[in-house]
């Protein structure tokens, strides 16, 4: 799980482009949007596509995003359980 | 109608210009067939946080704008308006890639909002809060003239009181690929073409001179093809209608930039030979589809100040003063525009 939550704040850092931030400033537990990151609603598309493309995990429903991408220790949870590929 | 005054300009290229010098310390490159923008320190004045989906031209045209704004005394402007030829190429390359790359699918958002030519003046919009009248003018080589036009045409008719106006385009390796594949950029400093460049040069326009007050614009005016025998009609028919000849004119800012088309050039130099002074500027700052804002920049700072760079002197010439400055552009033969500015 650690590994895996390494690997997400890179591809996050990546996909999202956060030229000032380095994976040890993401911690586990802190929210990605509003406040923590300040990630916003285009990042939100973004990170869904990610999740699409590199686990295969479609999420059908935007609402659902709230919870998946509440933090890392949650979306790597998310990741870990739905992942097909 | 009301006058157009340029009250404050800022310019990004190829050369320190965005330092407040005036090109002291110029450098003429001679072996490099691309001539990179010299970006300022976006971090200070762009938050990492904003400008994270901004791309090169985003980032030039608005920390140009703020500049020339800031210069100005204005912070949200009636109008904004902007001229790019290629607009926001390295999203619109970013995003077509990921159409190809990932079969069509997975497409992300970002790279397709920011691709969009309008997309510079809306970052710029969205970071003054200005919900005023905001256009873009994607035009070849005249883009700049164009958003010019309209900006020029917003105050004399007194929609607008003040205009942010402006052109920018950015390159990329691509993109400089294929214009040296089909011959208009050189490939090498010995084959045809011209040297390619990228920068932003951002004006405000108002109809009420202030002490920061450059120069006057007089007219505008496009033409899309013309031969060269048409060339000096068309000069002379564009300063008759403002009642000039030109033996009256003191300046010629020419747009030389070393391929085949420059006998235009030399031509209209020709008719000018016994009065003004003709300038040429692309060996400081490449070619790009809107170097014309540049151009501008140079030919505001010169009526101002009163001063030639001596990097742009052609020979050691003690000059008269400069009232009246025609500022003549055309790309590969087409997109002919000329510009007309007088001292105030």
């Amino acid at each position: 799980m650690e590994l895996l939550k390494e690997e997400l704040k890179n591809k996050i850092i990546e996909v999202l482009n956060l030229e000032e931030v380095v994976p040890g400033d993401i911690a586990d537990d802190a929210p990605l949007f509003g406040e923590g990151l300040g990630l916003d609603s285009i990042d939100a598309l973004e990170l869904i596509v990610l999740l699409d493309k590199d686990y295969g995990i479609k999420v059908t429903d935007p609402k659902d995003g709230k919870v998946i991408f509440k933090s890392i220790n949650a979306l790597a949870s998310f990741v870990a359980e739905n992942k097909t590929k | 109608m009301s006058k157009v005054y340029i009250n404050a300009g800022a310019a990004i290229s190829a050369q320190a210009t965005f330092d407040g010098g005036f090109l002291e310390n110029a450098v003429i490159n001679r072996q490099d067939v691309f001539l990179p923008a010299i970006e300022p320190d976006y971090k200070a004045f762009i938050s990492p946080v904003a400008s994270r989906r901004m791309s090169k031209a985003v980032k030039m045209a608005i920390i140009a704008s703020a500049q020339a704004l800031n210069e100005s005394g204005v912070s949200v402007p009636d109008a904004i308006i902007t001229g790019t030829g290629a607009g926001c190429i390295i999203d619109s390359e970013k995003f077509l890639k990921a159409i190809i790359d990932n079969d069509e699918q997975f497409l992300t958002p970002t790279s397709f909002i920011q691709s969009t030519h309008n997309t510079v003046g809306a970052q710029i919009a969205l970071g003054l809060n200005c919900k005023g009248y905001n256009f873009t003018y994607v035009n070849g080589a005249v883009s700049f003239e164009s958003a010019l036009l309209d900006a020029i045409m917003q105050i004399e008719l007194q929609q607008a009181n003040n205009v942010l106006v402006g052109g920018v385009d950015e390159m990329t390796p691509y993109f400089l690929e294929l214009q040296q594949m089909i011959g208009h950029a050189k490939s090498d400093i010995a084959t045809v073409g011209s040297v390619q460049s990228e920068g932003a040069g951002f004006f405000v326009l108002a109809n009420t001179p202030t002490e920061s007050t450059y120069a006057a614009i007089e007219d505008v005016t496009l033409y899309n093809k013309l031969s060269i025998a048409e060339l000096p009609s068309f000069i002379t028919g564009f300063l008759r209608k403002h009642h000039l000849e030109p033996s009256q004119i003191d300046l010629v800012v020419a747009g030389n930039n070393g391929d085949v088309f420059d006998d235009y050039y030399d031509k209209a130099a020709h008719l000018f030979r016994n009065y003004a002074i003709t300038v040429q500027y692309k060996q400081l700052t490449g070619e790009y589809f809107t170097v014309s804002a540049f151009a501008l920049w140079l030919a505001s700072r010169i009526i101002k100040e009163q001063h030639i760079p001596e990097i742009l002197k052609p020979h050691a010439v003690k000059h008269k003063a400069i009232k009246n400055v025609l500022i003549y552009n055309q790309y590969r033969g087409l997109d002919h525009s000329l510009i007309l500015l007088k001292r105030v």
